[in-house]
């Protein structure tokens, strides 16, 4: 009879990694056979870099701040990359799924909805790694400067931003699934409309005080503070990294629960069948 | 014992009644025919007993197990192809079949991929991008697909939709000897009268939702009093109950 093997419920760690791996798998199975795609992964990190380092190059003449951290526009550049990704590849890997309408066959196999969202988290990751670790190279090339001076605290900031685009990425998936390819284009817009109040590019005391209060509720500025902290003051911030963690923990238990939420949705509509271009 | 029961299962999408106090059952080891027009409910029911679709009401159960319930317990004993599911294009009909092996937990998954291939003659196709075959090449890979994990309980839906007439009847005889083979139970959504005559022990008959006739072939032909199910379909899609008794 089935040739599968002996659990056929309950949880168990191996088959869940299984699963899991089947599906990051799957998504290296298209990078590795495209290299126009890994291409893309690099390609925008890698202009965005270039652009904003002339402009640092042009900016450190004329402004004591640039001068005084030569890095803080390209550090700042490349982090916002790692939330764009971040939040990029969760989405578009789930399209991935959606476009070649093969949600109906997945999800009569024994992969759990979990499992599904941890594989488009995994695969998310190594996306935004194959993208800005590139780019980040670069930048030592071109303009003599590495982000990795940031130290261990770019690992914090890395990370704290992955979670944040993990979070919308997922947010985001679940609305696809409950409306469609026809909001596909809130994968693609979405995290642009929290650029100007993340304080990206400058602090969050540059903005009016009820949208601080807002910047404030979310983890990216705490990331991008804390990253001024360092190349303009030399200091660590804990405070700012505890803060966006914790913050971070919200978000994406919110963006989780938008998943399983719309995921249930999905199967009382019956869309996980219809879905396709 | 009974691989599928239904009871009173019903799913109401707003104010259409898809499916309407379905009962039936499959016994282990036999192959079901679901038959209907357009809108019938049959794809409706399959994708509620793969828990694709959640009910409105009503009970499922597959191979003892409550789908509504512990459905994780069976997903890996059973099996579906539909040709209205398709599988990543860009994927090569090999890392495919691979993947899925992956996620039903097959052990020897080269080997089953290369047994499959060699079954379904897909073999040629194994390197082929699954995007760039032709609609019956690619009916094909979902089948193989589909027995990837050599399932206890397989459900297709129009499994020779879109093969021309001497393939349809070797995936037929394919099926036919699989399920000679494992003993495996089917239940078939199919509009192919041949199909149904040729494969199936019992057949269930939908209209609007509902179970409006059921039997062996030859017992619902004999009981309309015609000489093909295709004439049964036709009195019973147009209301024509035993029409010539």
């Amino acid at each position: 009879m089935s040739a599968t093997d002996s659990n056929r419920g309950g949880v168990d760690a191996m088959a869940t990694w299984r699963r899991i791996y089947a599906m990051i798998l799957r998504h290296l199975y298209i990078l590795r056979g495209s290299w126009p795609r890994l291409l893309d992964l690099a390609y925008w990190p890698t202009v965005q870099m270039i652009m904003w380092g002339f402009m640092s190059q042009f900016l450190s003449g004329q402004m004591s701040y640039i001068a005084q951290a030569f890095g803080v526009l390209l550090s700042a550049v490349l982090l916002w990359d790692v939330l764009f990704r971040g939040q990029l590849a969760v989405s578009i890997s789930f399209f991935e799924e959606m476009w070649s309408r093969n949600l109906g066959h997945l999800f009569v196999t024994p992969l759990r909805p979990g499992e599904f969202a941890a594989s488009l988290l995994s695969i998310s990751l190594l996306r935004t790694l194959l993208g800005i670790v590139p780019a980040s190279l670069l930048a030592v090339l071109f303009f003599g400067f590495s982000v990795y001076t940031l130290g261990l605290s770019l690992a914090a900031f890395f990370f704290s931003l992955l979670m944040f685009g993990w979070a919308i990425g997922l947010g985001v998936t679940g609305l696809v699934l409950r409306h469609g390819l026809g909001a596909e284009n809130i994968a693609w817009g979405l995290v642009f409309a929290l650029l100007p109040i993340s304080a990206v590019y400058y602090p969050v005391s540059v903005l009016p005080t009820w949208l601080q209060y807002v910047a404030y509720a979310m983890p990216p500025a705490y990331s991008f503070e804390g990253m001024r902290s360092i190349l303009l003051h030399g200091v660590v911030r804990y405070d700012l990294m505890a803060a966006g963690f914790a913050l971070n923990i919200v978000w994406l238990a919110l963006g989780v629960a938008m998943f399983f939420h719309y995921f249930r949705m999905a199967r009382r509509r019956g869309s996980l069948l219809q879905q396709g271009e | 014992m009974n691989a599928i029961e239904v009871s009173g299962l019903r799913k109401v999408f707003g104010e259409v009644i898809a499916v309407d106090g379905l009962d039936f059952a499959v016994p282990q080891g036999k192959v079901v025919g679901l038959l209907g027009g357009n809108g019938a409910g049959k794809t409706t029911t399959l994708s509620m007993l793969l828990g694709l679709l959640l009910p409105t009401s009503g009970s499922l159960k597959v191979l003892g197990e409550d789908m509504l319930k512990h459905r994780y317990r069976v997903l890996g004993r059973m099996n579906f192809s539909s040709p209205y599911v398709d599988l990543p294009h860009r994927l090569t009909v090999k890392q495919n079949l691979q993947i899925y092996a992956r996620l039903y937990g097959v052990k020897a998954i080269d080997a089953r991929v290369d047994e499959l291939a060699k079954e379904l003659d897909i073999v040629g196709f194994l390197p082929r991008p699954y995007g760039q075959l032709s609609a019956g090449q690619k009916t094909r890979v979902t089948i193989a697909k589909a027995l990837v994990n050599q399932p206890d309980v397989l459900l297709l839906d129009e499994p020779t939709a879109s093969l021309d007439p001497d393939t349809a009847d070797w995936v037929r005889s394919l099926l036919k000897a699989y399920q000679g083979r494992t003993g495996a139970s089917i239940l078939l959504a199919s509009h192919n009268m041949t199909e149904v005559e040729r494969l199936c022990d019992d057949v269930l008959v939908m209209r609007a939702g509902k179970i409006v006739e059921r039997g062996a072939p030859q017992e619902l032909i004999e009981r309309f009093g015609r000489t093909t199910m295709e004439e049964v379909f036709l009195d019973i899609a147009r209301n024509r109950r035993q029409a010539a008794q």
